[in-house]
């Protein structure tokens, strides 16, 4: 369970998940954050208000999936570093997840990582698409993993193969 | 003797928050702080900060103290007093105050005391080994000095500065074996746990330290697990090659200036220990003396700073300066802090404040 | 042991300075505590307990806990968790409670 382990359960993930529909259509955000905390910067990044207002700043986040574009502006503002893009459309094998990363050294981009997911556990390999660092980002860098399909919703971190 | 009008011990998140509320109703402010530079230990925080937007959410705490910092040197009515320790509270209202070896006797009109917490410390055989550190040390020694504490770290406790420093130990590329915690529940932010679980971390729920080992220094710990009834299970023990504990089992709030000064206390386990008794103002039972931050209950940083513009505003109005929206700038910051209280994760808080409020 | 790359932090190193660990030649860097450049130099113990004489080490880091006295150029009873080390000093572990002469 989560409050013990700190890794969700299906039935977590299932609340927050965007439906086939929607993940058939392209990239969306999709919050994992599963408790009732005080914090709201992801509503107040959304650009689109996607994120529902907070009528209480320790609610959880609700995104209208349908309005989300997946820009990736709120993945970049969670203190909590719980909210990751999916891209279904990326090709016909693979998926790309979108995870925020502070860890040095960064992945290069075509580098084949270990794919690794919520309990910390190596399930397969993804490859590094792109790497996202600037300024703007203060520290939190964006990696794009091309994961296979049916690892979408497993993968949500990385290790790399040797360190450079 | 140095005249003042508010006295405020304590440069972290609440004597800078105090300080520049106090200063901006018109207040002249005399702000002292031990280290040689302010923001206490805001300075280490290097992960972004939960809470609001007025709570400077998303931003690290370390650009946070830096900020806060900046703007008190700027601000005139703001006198700083670094290397600057409150030595004592004489009865008739006067701080003793040592800097650069030479004693400063200040008198204030009110006083805010902002002193903050200390780590506490857990009982096991050898927890004396050099080795075992609070969570905080280890923050201070990689964050602000660049140094690592040692190899592979057990830390003990999930609460948030248990696994907020364990994740801080993995960025600056040490190992953590394990992160264990008496509780059957994880006391952190679970998005917290979760980032450092997916980097390979395993939280250990219900579970103790037995036992640390080594010679002259930590060389390895014996963890066991505890059952419903906070027993340890004979046969669970487990041997961790480990060369730095961590403890982060809480802290206390630093109080000994309150105690001399006569101010009410009260034991409140919720807020850490023996805590001023005050009213809804944050003044103690003593007329003019105000607390906020951890030394009036241990919280979260952006708590601390909420405790802070409140109590600025207080005494800065209790001196007599007037501003036509003090009613309003009150209102928002009492706002902030009740919504960081509200939820589920402030239960603890609430009712702490519930036995300690008069 | 030293921090060599940090995603979020710069860490900027004052000047390079020698300082004398019971006698032993050590380096460390102005700005830094005398603590963590014996850190930085694998230095753990920091002084000895009373009765027991058992090596204790750093414990709040932050001037709170007395757990770190030392000796410092003769004078006793040192935080070296606050104390900024300075080129030439003489840092030396601390047997029982340190008297000033």
């Amino acid at each position: 369970m989560l409050a013990q382990t700190g890794v969700p359960k299906l039935e977590d993930l299932a609340g927050v998940m965007p439906s086939e529909e929607r993940l058939a259509q392209g990239p969306v955000a999709m919050a994992e954050c599963f408790q009732n905390i005080p914090c709201d910067p992801c509503y107040h990044s959304c650009r689109r208000q996607a994120i529902q207002p907070f009528a209480d700043i320790n609610d959880r986040p609700q995104i209208n999936h349908d309005n989300c574009n997946g820009c990736g502006i709120c993945l970049s503002r969670c203190p909590g570093m719980a909210i990751f893009i999916i891209d279904q459309t990326y090709s016909e094998n693979e998926s790309l997840v979108k995870m925020p990363y502070e860890y040095l050294p960064l992945p290069l981009e075509k580098d084949s990582v270990v794919a690794v997911n919520r309990a910390g556990e190596a399930v397969g390999e993804a490859k590094v698409v792109k790497v996202q660092s600037n300024e703007k980002l203060e520290g939190t860098s964006i990696v794009w993993l091309a994961v296979p399909n049916e690892l979408t919703m497993e993968v949500r971190h990385f290790k790399l193969k040797e360190v450079r | 003797m140095r005249q003042t009008e508010v006295c405020i011990i304590g440069g972290g998140p609440a004597g800078l928050t105090a300080a520049l509320k106090a200063a901006g109703l018109g207040a002249e402010v005399t702000l002292i702080d031990r280290n040689d530079y302010l923001g206490g230990q805001l300075i280490k925080q290097t992960h972004r900060f939960f809470g609001s937007k007025e709570q400077r959410a998303s931003e690290r705490g370390i650009n946070i103290a830096r900020e806060l910092a900046e703007a008190v040197e700027k601000e005139d009515k703001i006198t700083v007093l670094t290397k600057a320790a409150a030595l004592s509270y004489y009865k008739d209202g006067v701080v003793m105050v040592k800097q650069n070896e030479r004693i400063i006797k200040i008198k204030p009109q009110k006083l805010i005391v902002a002193t903050g917490g200390s780590e506490k410390n857990l009982m096991f055989p050898n927890n004396d080994l050099p080795g075992v550190y609070g969570a905080g040390a280890v923050q201070t020694l990689v964050n602000v000095y660049g140094v690592k504490p040692g190899r592979k770290v057990l830390m003990v406790g999930a609460g948030n500065i248990g696994v907020i420093v364990s994740y801080q130990l993995l960025q600056a590329g040490v190992d953590v074996v394990g992160i264990i915690e008496a509780a059957p529940k994880i006391g952190a932010y679970w998005v917290h746990a979760s980032k450092v679980v997916r980097a390979g971390v395993p939280i250990y729920a219900s579970h103790t330290i037995k036992r640390a080992w080594g010679e002259k220094e930590v060389a390895g710990a014996t963890i066991m697990k505890l059952d419903e009834k906070w027993q340890p299970v004979p046969g669970t023990e487990k041997e961790l090659d480990v060369d730095v504990i961590c403890l982060s089992v809480g802290l206390s709030p630093l109080t000994e200036l309150l105690w001399q000064a006569g101010c009410k206390m009260e034991f409140i386990p919720e807020l850490g220990g023996h805590v001023p008794v005050r009213n809804e103002d944050l003044e103690t039972s003593q007329p003019g003396i105000y607390i906020a931050g951890d030394a009036a209950g241990i919280e979260e940083a952006s708590a601390a700073m909420m405790e802070g513009a409140l109590a600025g505003l207080n005494a800065a109005e209790a001196m007599g300066y007037k501003v036509s929206d003090f009613k309003e700038q009150k209102e928002v910051v009492m706002k902030e802090l009740n919504g960081l209280r509200s939820g589920p994760v402030g239960e603890k808080i609430r009712k702490g404040l519930a036995k300690a409020i008069s | 042991m030293r921090v060599n790359e940090h995603p979020i932090l710069n860490f900027e190193k004052g000047n390079k300075v020698m300082f004398y660990y019971n006698g032993q030649q050590l380096e460390g860097f102005t700005g830094e505590t005398i603590a963590a450049a014996l850190h930085a130099n694998g230095v753990r113990a920091m002084r000895e307990s009373i009765h027991l004489h058992r090596p204790r080490g750093l414990f709040c880091n932050i001037g709170n806990c007395s757990s770190c006295l030392m000796m410092v150029n003769g004078k006793p009873n040192v935080r070296v968790c606050v104390e900024k080390l300075e080129e030439g000093m003489m840092v030396e572990t601390q047997q029982g409670k340190g008297e000033l002469k």
